[in-house]
């Protein structure tokens, strides 16, 4: 069975939670133990229907809140296909998250609230399922009951944000009107909408295609760990294991490798359950050479006629993630791309983009927590890296402050130089 | 020729996230341990584990914290496929922390050592300096597990902070610590509990014997059935009867239930698990039970 990773945003109250409860729901997900719960918990609270949001919403806090802190992670399944929900909270300060939850997704779900349209949160999502490059987003205009099923009330909410997608590069763009609460659009088409043609969010869920999203073209193979038993039986063994990042790999494919460009041959792809005719992506393999060659951790196998970019000088638009600090030009970060880690220098900061209006900030001072700017770094090492939108596995990075330790940027490569 | 279409089925998705995190974790810290109980998940992580270093050893000891109160079937097992694997154990003991005074015994009927574990378990992780500790905690389990990351941050008290996770992005893991900091890391965070049936049956893992139905003498308590035992005081309208059982999960015989079951092979365990209605620590585990945020407390402390 195939994966369907998705990954939803929302303003607070947009009704996610609820709308994530009713798809487990719906779909049978939902253990009764769990519905006991939420049922018991419901009316402790003193809701006047079960608060289906509660089956997301599981820390201490969130609970008396009433709000989503993290992103959590739900899976459900339907005779065709496995999902993994990554539900990601919609306040501002936590809009990180997002980034983080759709950094993995193949479609991102943005809710709209049908009686206030789009807004800030709207616009921030659908920029930054454009910036990681989601080839699909469904906007779920929800909460449909409260405007009476008004259709044109919809077809405003849909203009509303075609025109500000249109400012974006988004593949795939659908509108669904629902009601999370009551289900409508959901798992069955609602009765209550005939004016609605499309297809409910489930189907539409199951039916898209996302076996072409990933790059099989370009290969590239991070080396991540070097296997050499030393013993007996596998005195000589020398394998190098590791994820392929793009392309496909076969026995006999001649290979170079970076940063020392020398080439070999594939002599055979690994497995414990023995060997692989053909290795693609996101396979994790062990791949063996002809030859003996000094490899280790971080360097690149790839082919001869397609290389990756090879340098020292990055061109990428940075999400800043940190609460307790900002970037600023001259800073000593370190960087984790592919298997390899080092330290880099942000050169300069070329804009700050404003993500309501798409405005470019040129030269701004800084970037602080949840800004997203074009920067320019200088790595202490040669990276092997492709543009983004060519491969999402070698054009990502992530920037790790070196005294608190934090994770505090997500890199996404435009360029090199 | 054959047309290949470059798609992975979830299994295979999942086996290969799986062994990119151990393998990630082998290279970036300098001693990692795998946690390992003889439940059905920590059987399934040591089997990928196996695999991301085939043919070499596993690079990494395997660590059991033991409760003292374990179903002799699996503690069997335990040794035997260490022994197979001629991986290195160490045994972190409960009766242990006791003795030398470092927790203190619960009392009564209830008694559990369930959250004395999180001591025993710092205990061993300060005397042998691990720095990335492997778990086999599933996000689907239960809702506090669901907002876990794959490398979880702990301080030097060993706690969980989830209002300040790092962000995880693509597949880029942030292990970066200081002294006396660890990492807890969950490769199979993504697997559901089918998930983990139906890659024991595909892969032919071999488990202990209690997950298979079986005759054994319980009694009712809570709604949950437990196993007549040393480790557990019965009271006197708690009365024993012999059932057909076997066990979802496997952790301490004083707070992990038996569901009534059939199920004596792999496919009629899939069958059952498919059809279930409740999920596997609802109907077995007591631990859970204590409050609404009862994992996430424990978790706060430094439980597995």
């Amino acid at each position: 069975m195939e994966f369907l990773r998705f990954a939803t945003a929302g303003s607070v109250d947009d009704g996610k939670s609820t709308l994530i409860g009713r798809l487990l729901y719906d779909t049978k997900s939902i253990f009764q133990d769990q519905l006991e719960s939420v049922e018991a918990t419901s009316k402790q609270m003193g809701n006047e229907y079960t608060n289906l949001a509660l089956l997301t919403d599981g820390l201490r806090a969130e609970r008396e809140q009433g709000i989503t802190i993290d992103v959590a992670y739900r899976y459900f399944a339907t005779p065709k296909r496995k999902f993994i929900i990554a539900d990601t909270p919609g306040h501002i300060q936590y809009t990180r998250n997002m980034v983080t939850g759709a950094s993995t997704a193949d479609l991102v779900l943005v809710l709209v609230d049908a009686r206030h349209g789009v807004v800030e949160q709207s616009r921030r999502h659908a920029f930054l399922a454009s910036l990681l490059r989601i080839p699909h987003l469904v906007v779920c205009v929800n909460k449909m009951d409260l405007i009476d099923y008004d259709e044109k009330a919809f077809n405003e909410v849909k203009e509303e944000f075609r025109n500000f997608a249109m400012k974006l590069e988004i593949p795939d763009l659908s509108f669904i009107p629902i009601s999370a609460l009551h289900g409508d659009n959901v798992v069955e088409r609602s009765e209550k909408m005939d004016w609605y043609k499309g297809s409910s969010l489930l189907h539409h869920l199951e039916e898209v295609h996302i076996a072409s999203d990933r790059n099989h073209i370009d290969a590239r193979f991070p080396v991540q760990y070097v296997i050499r038993p030393q013993n007996e039986e596998h005195h000589d063994y020398r394998g190098y294991a590791g994820t392929i990042a793009g392309g496909v790999f076969k026995p006999g494919d001649e290979v170079v490798i970076l940063p020392s460009g020398f080439t070999s041959t594939v002599a055979s792809i690994d497995s414990y359950d023995g060997p692989i005719s053909e290795a693609f992506g996101p396979m994790s393999v062990t791949i063996r050479l002809t030859s003996d060659i000094d490899i280790s951790r971080g360097d690149m196998i790839c082919r001869p006629n397609n290389q990756p970019s090879v340098g020292q000088d990055l061109q990428a638009m940075i999400c800043w993630m940190s609460e307790s600090s900002a970037l600023v030009p001259k800073m000593k970060l370190v960087l984790k791309h592919t298997t390899k880690s080092c330290r880099v220098l942000t050169t300069d900061i070329q804009y700050r983009i404003d993500v309501n209006t798409l405005h470019r900030d040129e030269k701004p001072d800084s970037l602080k927590l949840n800004e997203i700017g074009r920067v320019s770094l200088r790595s202490t090492q040669p990276l092997f890296f492709d543009e983004y939108r060519r491969n999402r596995n070698t054009g990502s990075f992530i920037l790790v402050d070196e005294v608190t330790n934090a994770t505090v940027a997500a890199g996404i490569i435009v360029g090199s130089g | 020729m054959s047309v290949t279409t470059y798609e992975l089925n979830h299994l295979d998705q999942l086996e290969s996230e799986a062994i990119h995190i151990f393998r990630e974790v082998a290279s970036e810290f300098e001693r990692p341990c795998l946690m390992f109980s003889g439940g059905k998940d920590s059987i399934v992580m040591l089997h990928l584990a196996t695999k991301a270093f085939w043919p070499a050893r596993l690079p990494f000891p395997v660590l059991h914290v033991d409760t003292g109160h374990n179903f002799p079937e699996v503690l069997e097992f335990r040794d035997r496929r260490v022994n197979e694997l001629e991986a290195r154990l160490v045994v972190a003991s409960v009766q242990k922390s006791i003795d030398d005074g470092r927790v203190i015994e619960e009392k009564g009927p209830r008694a559990s050592r369930n959250r004395l574990q999180t001591t025993t378990l710092l205990d061993s992780i300060e005397e042998n300096n691990f720095d990335a500790l492997f778990g086999g905690a599933r996000r689907d389990e239960e809702k506090a597990r669901a907002k876990e990351r794959f490398y979880s941050f702990r301080d030097e008290f060993g706690q969980w902070d989830p209002k300040n996770q790092r962000p995880e992005l693509w597949s880029l893991y942030n292990g970066k610590i200081r002294q006396g900091e660890h990492i807890r890391v969950f490769p199979i965070s993504n697997w559901t509990e089918l998930d983990v049936w139906q890659y024991i049956e595909r892969e032919e893992i071999e488990i202990p014997s209690v997950y298979f139905s079986h005759e054994r003498d319980v009694f009712s308590r809570d709604g949950m059935l437990l196993a007549d035992s040393e480790f557990v005081e019965r009271s006197e309208d708690e009365e024993l009867s012999r059932r057909k059982v076997r066990y979802r999960t496997v952790g301490d015989m004083s707070c992990t239930g038996a569901v009534e079951s059939e199920a004596e092979n792999l496919r009629q365990i899939i069958e059952e698990v498919s059809a279930t209605r409740i999920t596997e620590r609802g109907a077995t585990r007591a631990d859970d039970r204590v409050s609404e945020a009862a994992m996430e407390d424990r978790k706060k402390e430094g439980y597995f």
